[in-house]
């Protein structure tokens, strides 16, 4: 299906026709356990949909070689769907040039990468990184790599009981030695989102750069880089409905000029000799060795997909969900929500009175239903808010009333169970 | 309510689960150790005090997690008590091979307490549930931890 065919297809007027995004994604029409699929683990994966599938495919099938070398025609063509990405990504974030796009093997690899450039070349003992007490692991044990090789500082903003990200105890934590927030757009686990544009005026305003880590934002709302001011926005292209294996950086200009190469290799360098060797300027200097390039261009039918429905019309549909799904939960009872933000993003996490996470999970399992189990990634969130593990329902573009509903019943299934 | 999740929930293990056996910490024990299942965050803790001919005289445990692990720990506390080293590690082994072989081979474990496993049986459900086969094993491989005085064991 073409993406102009998605634009007309399925989302006439203000009517979000969600049977119509189910019917691009193969996967959705399988069964589990001889039961319809409810796919609810969208925050640790998203399904893809056929124009991801194929993209790729053709792309192996017709037009594959390698990138940035051969005279060659395919390596030309190769190059041209590989590097128009660049370019639709930088649309999609809005950033200024699609200069400021690093190819990632994926948000934890983008992040690692400012760590590991950005942070050895301007981080000393002593400064500071503001993280917040919500953040994955991702944004957490780079960090900490960091600090046992530098000595830095980490600061945990934290949150209220609702999960709302407290700004002013944030700001409380800036102090002269805070060299970068490091900060989650939207919580993995609480679906709170955070107040980015004004985290990154307060911390400007002290000449402090920000990192976001998108990777539930931009892949679930509109995202413009440039009115949020961030100096670096990071996201999985496999939780956009795209392939594994490719995820994005995105830097300020004047920041990756500044950074360092943090892996070497062939595609990164302008020459080398035994003696010198001189580095590409970014994006490329970045990008060692052959890239994800059939992932890449999965990742470009992924965004040309999502922006055929249109960011905000999927964030709309998803939230509404989102309000539905709490109010089955509510009404069964036992259900404790864990997380309650004002600002929330379709992502339901919960407890069940008497009942551990993970037999919720597998009963949840055997009636189709396919949620997450455990700590989601982010331990010291769970530490923090004195669980061991929650479940976690997470929304997507193709979810639907039905699919609240298969989760709503397979917890009375399991109150049922435990009595 | 399909036959293998009433197979895997059997009331046995649903009571263990809700009022777990011998569960109390017991810091001046010889021998214990820390278990930790890293997948799914659960942690337990196994207390084992061996008498002066090497049976083991008291086994309790404390910790958190599902109730397939909890049910198991439980079970295992009251199976030990009365066991040589010996026999319970030949019922570590026999309870490893019945949580993941379709068929159990009772022939091929005859030194494992035949009335034992027989209570043992009700964790069998795991095997159709592969992802739990570690919540079933975690309290016996920290038993097993435990008696080699190692303090610590995972299911990694």
């Amino acid at each position: 299906m073409s993406t102009s065919t998605a634009r007309a297809g399925h989302n006439v007027g203000a009517e979000y026709d969600v049977e119509a995004v189910q019917r691009d994604f193969p996967i959705l029409s399988r069964r589990v356990y001889d039961r319809p699929l409810v796919y609810l683990d969208n925050g640790a994966s998203a399904q893809k949909p056929r124009v991801v599938i194929d993209g790729m495919r053709d792309m192996l099938e017709g037009e594959y070689a390698n990138v940035h070398r051969g005279v060659h025609y395919l390596s030309q063509r190769a190059t041209d769907r590989y590097e128009a990405v660049r370019g639709k990504v930088a649309r999609f974030l809005n950033a200024e040039s699609e200069e400021e796009i690093v190819f990632a093997r994926g948000a934890t690899e983008a992040i690692n990468l400012v760590a590991a450039s950005w942070g050895r070349r301007f981080l000393e003992a002593g400064d500071e990184v503001v993280l917040s007490v919500m953040e994955h692991h991702a944004n957490i044990v780079p960090w900490q790599l960091l600090r046992a090789e530098k000595g830095i500082v980490l600061k945990v903003a934290p949150i209220d009981a609702e999960g709302n990200f407290l700004l002013d105890r944030f700001v409380d934590l800036l102090g002269p030695r805070t060299r970068l927030v490091s900060l989650a757009h939207v919580s993995n686990v609480l679906g709170s989102v955070l107040p980015v544009a004004e985290i990154v005026r307060v911390a400007h305003a002290r000449g402090i750069p920000v990192l976001l880590d998108g990777c539930q934002g931009a892949t679930h709302m509109p995202v413009d880089v440039r009115a949020l001011g961030c100096d670096f926005y990071v996201f999985s292209g496999h939780k956009l409905y795209g392939p594994t294996g490719i995820g994005v950086l995105y830097g300020r200009a004047e920041r990756l000029a500044a950074m360092p190469p943090y892996q070497g290799g062939g595609d990164m360098i302008a020459s080398v000799s035994f003696e010198e060797t001189t580095f590409k300027q970014p994006p490329h200097r970045f990008e060692a060795g052959t890239p994800a390039i059939v992932e890449t261009v999965g990742l470009g039918a992924a965004i040309d997909y999502v922006q055929g429905i249109g960011l905000a019309a999927i964030e709309r549909h998803e939230r509404r969900l989102l309000a539905y799904a709490h109010e089955r939960l509510a009404g069964i009872p036992g259900i404790q929500l864990v997380g309650q933000a004002r600002e929330k993003s379709a992502i339901c996490s919960f407890v069940v009175e008497g009942v551990h996470a993970h037999d919720v999970g597998t009963i949840l399992d055997r009636a189709g239903v396919a949620v997450r189990v455990g700590h989601h990634c982010a331990e010291p969130l769970h530490s923090h808010l004195g669980l061991a593990a929650t479940v976690r329902a997470s929304f997507a573009l193709y979810n639907c009333r039905a699919d609240v509903d298969a989760l709503a019943n397979g917890l009375i299934a399991v109150k049922e169970m435990f009595g | 309510m399909q036959d293998s999740l009433r197979e895997l929930y059997q009331e046995v293990i649903l009571d263990h689960g809700r009022h777990p056996r011998n569960f109390r910490a017991v810091p001046q024990a010889p021998n214990q150790a820390k278990g930790n299942n890293p997948m799914c965050g659960d942690r337990i803790q196994v207390y084992l005090t061996l008498d002066a001919d090497g049976h083991i005289a008291d086994a309790a445990f404390d910790g958190r997690g599902c109730a397939i692990s909890q049910a198991s720990a439980s079970l295992m506390t009251e199976i030990l008590p009365g066991k040589t080293r010996e026999e319970a590690l030949a019922l570590f082994r026999a309870l490893h091979e019945l949580c993941t072989k379709e068929h159990y081979d009772v022939a091929a474990h005859a030194d494992a307490d035949p009335e034992a496993m027989e209570r043992l049986a009700v964790l069998s459900g795991v095997r159709e549930f592969p992802m739990r086969v570690k919540c079933a094993t975690l309290a016996w491989h920290t038993m097993k931890a435990a008696l080699a005085g190692e303090g610590k064991a995972t299911t990694e």
